[in-house]
C-alpha cells in the first residue's frame, strides 16, 4: 500500500482553499487503497519527514510557499519524490508577467499588459502613469497581483476612476501588481493529467460563467455562483485550439505530472493565455476535480495515476 | 440537476456541433432555485478565508472574541462536573423543561441582581447561549421588512440573525457614552413618515462589542422614555456587564423598566463559553411564546450544561473568578492602549472601561477591509469595521479584540498593525483619495468576520 503525505493549509492568503483542497485529495487517494496522511506545513514538518519518510509527497498548497517551488526545493534536498512540477517550472507559472512572455514566445496570444510596482508609481506619479496605461491598453482592464491565486486582488475595471482602487486592492496581495486588457468571451479552464507514458493529456475543457460575470473568490468557492458547461459550448476547432494552447503551455513552462491553464476564447476561436496553476484547486466547486468527471473518470483512480507517475520519476 | 441551458454564442458555435448543445450548464449545486429568500448572506467571502491563516500560531490574532479561559481552576470545574455527574446523572443526561433548569433559572437572578435587575424565576427562559436567546427574541417580533434599531456599529452575531429574519436594520449614530438619545428619536420619526414599522431596538449597554463604549447613565432613562413612547421593545444584550474594570457594574436597563425590555444575559464571558448556557428574561406574555419558540428550535436546552452551570454557582467561587478575569482583561486593555498611543498617533479609538475590544478609526482615506489581505501577510490579523454594520459603511474602522493574547503578543501584534497602517499610508499617498466601493466584487452581505473559534 502506498504512504503518501498530503500538504495542507500553510500560511498562504489561500490556506481555507488549500485546507479544503487537502482533505479531497486525502479522501479521493484513501478511496483508491493508498494510505495518506495530511499535514500542515510548519516547523514540525521536516523533522516528521525525516523520521517517518512517506514514499511520496503530495502538496496541495495554494499560495507562494506551495507554488513558487520554495517547498518542493527543500523535499529534493530531503531525498523525498513529490507530485508535481519542479520548482524551476513553478518559478516560472507563479509569475504571471513571466509566464505571459514564455507563452508569447511560443506563439500564444496573451493579453497586452504591464506589470507595475508600488515603488515605480511613487516615482513617476500615480496619475500619469496611470493615464498613460489607460491610453495604451484601453479600457476594461483586469488589475491583478502578478503572483496570487484564487482571484484574490483581482478586480476588472471598466472606468479610469476606478483604477487607483483596483491598483490598492492588488496591493494588499503582493508588491507587483498586473494591469492587462480585459478580453470579452468564452472563460474556460483547461485541466492537464499525464498519461502512463508520461504524455500530457488535455482533460475536456469546463466552461466557467459566474453570476456577477467575474470568477471571483466567492463565484469560485459558494457552490451555485457560477454556471459551469463541460463540455465547454465551443465548436470543435476552438476547442482544439483550447486544448493546444494548453499543451504548449504545459510544456513550454514544464509543468510536470498535473496543471490548469485558464484561457479566453475570443469571438474568433482564438484562445487567449490568462495564467496556469501548478497546484490547482481540489475542493468540492473547484475545474480540475469537474474536468476528471467531465472526462468519465474518478478522482480517486485519477488522483492514484497522478501518484504513480511521481514515483516512476523523481 | 440540470438548469435552463444559456445561449451559446452564435459565432462559436458551427450548425453541426449539435451534440455540444446538449450540455447543460451545471451549478455543483442542485438547490439553487430552492433555498429561502432568508439565506441571501450566506456566501463564502475573501475575508472570512483569510482568518483561516489568523488561526496560526505566527500570525498575532487581534481578531477573535475567545475569553483567557486559561484563568479558570480546571481542576475544581472538572470535580464540579463529576460531582454533579455521580449524583444527578439520570437528570443531566435525560431532556429537560423547554424554559430550562428551574434552580438555575433562581441562581440566575442572583446574578442579575448584581446590574439592580429584580425578576421572577418564571420570567427567565434559558437558552444555547444568549444568541439563541437574540434569535428566538428576533423569530418571535420580526416580519420580512420590519424595522430593528441598532447602534452604530452593532454587534456583528446580532446583525447575523437580523439578516435572517430579513429584518431591515436602521442604525443609530452613538458616540463616546452610546447611542445619542437624540439621534434615536429622529430617526425613529424618519423611519416612521416613511411608513416602516419599528419592532424593537437592539442595544449592548455595557463595554460594547465592538465600540467598547458604554451607555452612560444619564442617558439610559431617556432611551427607555422615548422607545415607551414609540411603543418600541428594547433588546437589552448584556454579556459583559459584569466584566467591567473600575466600580461596581453600571444598573442594567431592565433595572429602570419592567415592562419595555427584554434582557439577554450569558455566562459565555463570566465562567465559559464552550457551555453555550445563556438566558432571556422577559415579561410573562413575550417570556410565554419565547418558550414555544424554543422548544419548536431545540425542544429544551442542554440539561448537562446547566447543571454544570449551577453546580459551578452553588459550589465555587463565581464571583472571585469574575474578579480574576476582570483584573486579567484590565491589564490586556492597558497593554493595548498603550502601544497604540506610544505606535498610531494618527488613529483614533475608544477607551474600553471593561469587555474584550477597542474600536479604532484609521486615518482618513484607509480602508479596513482592503488592508486585512496586507496585515495577514505581516503576521496581524483584526475585523474590519465593515463587518459591524449592515449598511455598507465601517470601511475606516478596525476591532481590536485584547481578551485572549498575553500583553506582550498583544504589544507585538499592536506594532505590526501600525506597521500595515503606515505602508496603507504611503499607497494613500501614491494613489490619493479613492471610492471604496468602486468597483469591487464582493457584495457586503457576505460573512465578514471569523468564526466563534478564532482566538
Amino acid at each position: 500500500m502506498r504512504h503518501v503525505l498530503v500538504l495542507a493549509g500553510g500560511l498562504s492568503h489561500e490556506r481555507d482553499v488549500s485546507l479544503r483542497s487537502g482533505r479531497r485529495v486525502a479522501d479521493a487517494l484513501s478511496r483508491s487503497g493508498v494510505e495518506v496522511h495530511v499535514r500542515d506545513v510548519d516547523q514540525t514538518l521536516v523533522d516528521a519527514i525525516k523520521s517517518s519518510p512517506p514514499e511520496v509527497v503530495w502538496p496541495v498548497l495554494h499560495g507562494a510557499t506551495g507554488e513558487d517551488g520554495a517547498l518542493r526545493d527543500v523535499l529534493t534536498s530531503l531525498g523525498i519524490a513529490y507530485v508535481g512540477s519542479r520548482p524551476a517550472s513553478c518559478h516560472l507559472t507563479w509569475d504571471k508577467p513571466v509566464a505571459k512572455a514564455l507563452l508569447a514566445a511560443a506563439g500564444i496570444s496573451t493579453p497586452a499588459g504591464v506589470a507595475l510596482s508600488h515603488a515605480t508609481f511613487r516615482e513617476l506619479g500615480a496619475p500619469a502613469l496611470l493615464e498613460s496605461v489607460v491610453d495604451s491598453l484601453g479600457l476594461p482592464l483586469a488589475v491583478k497581483p502578478t503572483r496570487g491565486g484564487s482571484a484574490l486582488g483581482l478586480t476588472i475595471v471598466r472606468s479610469a476612476a476606478d483604477l487607483p482602487s483596483a491598483m490598492i486592492a492588488a496591493y494588499a496581495y503582493g508588491d507587483i501588481a498586473l494591469i492587462e486588457q480585459f478580453i470579452a468571451g468564452t472563460e474556460v479552464a483547461l485541466s492537464i493529467v499525464e498519461d502512463e507514458h508520461g504524455h500530457a493529456r488535455s482533460l475536456p475543457a469546463v466552461e466557467i460563467v459566474p453570476d456577477g460575470g467575474v470568477y471571483s473568490y466567492e463565484a469560485r468557492y459558494t457552490a451555485g455562483a457560477t454556471e459551469f458547461f463541460t463540455p465547454a459550448r465551443l465548436s470543435s476547432s476552438a476547442a482544439e485550439s483550447a486544448a493546444a494552447a494548453s499543451l504548449t503551455a504545459y510544456r513550454t513552462l514544464g509543468h510536470r505530472h498535473l496543471s490548469r491553464v485558464d484561457l479566453i476564447i475570443d469571438a474568433d476561436e482564438r484562445p487567449w493565455f490568462l495564467e496556469a496553476n501548478v497546484s490547482p484547486g481540489m475542493t468540492e466547486t473547484s475545474l480540475f476535480p469537474m474536468a476528471i468527471e467531465a472526462a468519465g473518470l474518478e478522482t480517486s483512480g485519477v488522483y492514484a495515476g497522478i501518484v504513480e507517475r511521481a514515483l516512476t520519476i523523481n | 440537476m440540470t438548469n435552463t441551458p444559456g445561449q451559446p454564442t452564435p459565432a462559436l458555435q458551427s450548425p453541426e456541433d449539435t451534440i455540444r448543445e446538449a450540455s447543460h450548464g451545471s451549478r455543483l449545486d442542485p438547490w439553487t432555485q430552492s433555498y429561502a429568500q432568508r439565506t441571501a448572506g450566506m456566501t463564502t467571502s475573501e475575508i472570512r478565508a483569510l482568518f483561516a491563516v489568523a488561526s496560526r500560531p505566527e500570525v498575532v490574532s487581534l481578531a477573535g472574541g475567545m475569553p483567557y479561559l486559561s484563568a479558570l481552576p480546571m481542576d475544581t470545574v472538572a470535580a464540579t462536573v463529576a460531582q454533579m455527574l455521580a449524583t444527578q446523572g439520570l437528570t443531566a443526561l435525560q431532556y429537560g423543561s423547554g424554559q430550562g433548569d428551574p434552580t438555575l433559572r433562581e441562581q440566575i437572578l442572583e446574578v442579575m441582581a448584581l446590574e439592580g435587575i429584580s425578576a421572577h424565576a418564571d420570567d427567565v427562559v434559558v437558552t444555547t447561549g444568549s444568541q439563541q436567546a437574540l434569535d428566538l427574541v428576533t423569530r418571535i417580533f420580526i416580519d420580512p421588512g420590519d424595522v430593528v434599531l441598532a447602534e452604530a456599529p452593532s454587534y456583528v452575531g446580532a446583525l447575523g440573525v437580523f439578516a435572517s429574519y430579513q429584518a431591515y436594520v436602521a442604525h443609530v449614530a452613538s458616540d463616546d457614552d452610546g447611542l445619542v438619545p437624540q439621534a434615536l428619536e429622529d430617526r425613529i420619526n424618519e423611519l416612521l413618515a416613511s411608513g416602516k414599522r419599528i419592532k424593537f431596538l437592539y442595544t449592548v449597554p455595557n463595554f460594547h462589542n465592538p465600540a467598547g463604549t458604554t451607555l452612560s447613565l444619564q442617558r439610559r432613562p431617556q432611551i427607555l422614555e422615548i422607545c415607551q413612547r414609540h411603543d418600541i421593545l428594547v433588546l437589552e444584550d448584556n454579556p459583559y456587564g459584569l466584566l467591567g474594570f473600575e466600580g461596581d457594574p453600571p444598573a442594567a436597563m431592565r433595572s429602570m423598566s419592567d415592562e419595555g425590555v427584554v434582557y439577554l444575559g450569558t455566562f459565555s464571558k463570566t465562567f465559559a463559553p464552550g457551555l453555550r448556557v445563556g438566558w432571556a428574561l422577559a415579561p410573562h406574555a413575550v417570556r410565554e411564546k419565547l418558550v414555544l419558540a424554543s422548544e419548536s428550535a431545540i425542544l429544551c436546552p442542554s440539561a448537562y450544561a446547566q447543571m454544570t452551570v449551577s453546580a459551578y454557582l452553588a459550589t465555587c467561587d463565581w464571583k472571585g473568578q469574575i474578579k480574576v478575569y476582570r483584573e486579567l482583561y484590565r491589564e490586556r486593555r492597558d497593554a493595548m492602549v498603550e502601544s497604540l498611543g506610544a505606535l498610531l498617533p494618527q488613529a483614533s479609538w475608544t477607551h474600553p472601561e471593561g469587555g474584550f475590544y477597542v474600536w479604532l478609526t484609521l486615518p482618513e482615506g484607509l480602508n479596513a477591509k482592503a488592508m486585512l489581505p496586507r496585515a495577514i501577510t505581516e503576521r496581524v490579523a483584526y475585523v474590519p469595521g465593515t463587518a459591524f454594520f449592515a449598511d455598507g459603511t465601517g470601511h475606516r474602522h478596525v476591532r481590536l479584540s485584547y481578551c485572549y493574547p498575553e500583553p506582550d503578543r498583544i504589544r507585538e501584534g499592536v506594532r505590526r498593525f501600525a506597521g500595515v497602517v503606515q505602508s496603507e499610508l504611503e499607497l494613500l499617498e501614491t494613489f490619493g483619495p479613492y471610492d471604496v466601493t468602486a468597483g469591487r466584487t464582493t457584495p457586503s452581505r457576505s460573512v465578514q468576520s471569523p468564526t466563534p473559534d478564532l482566538s
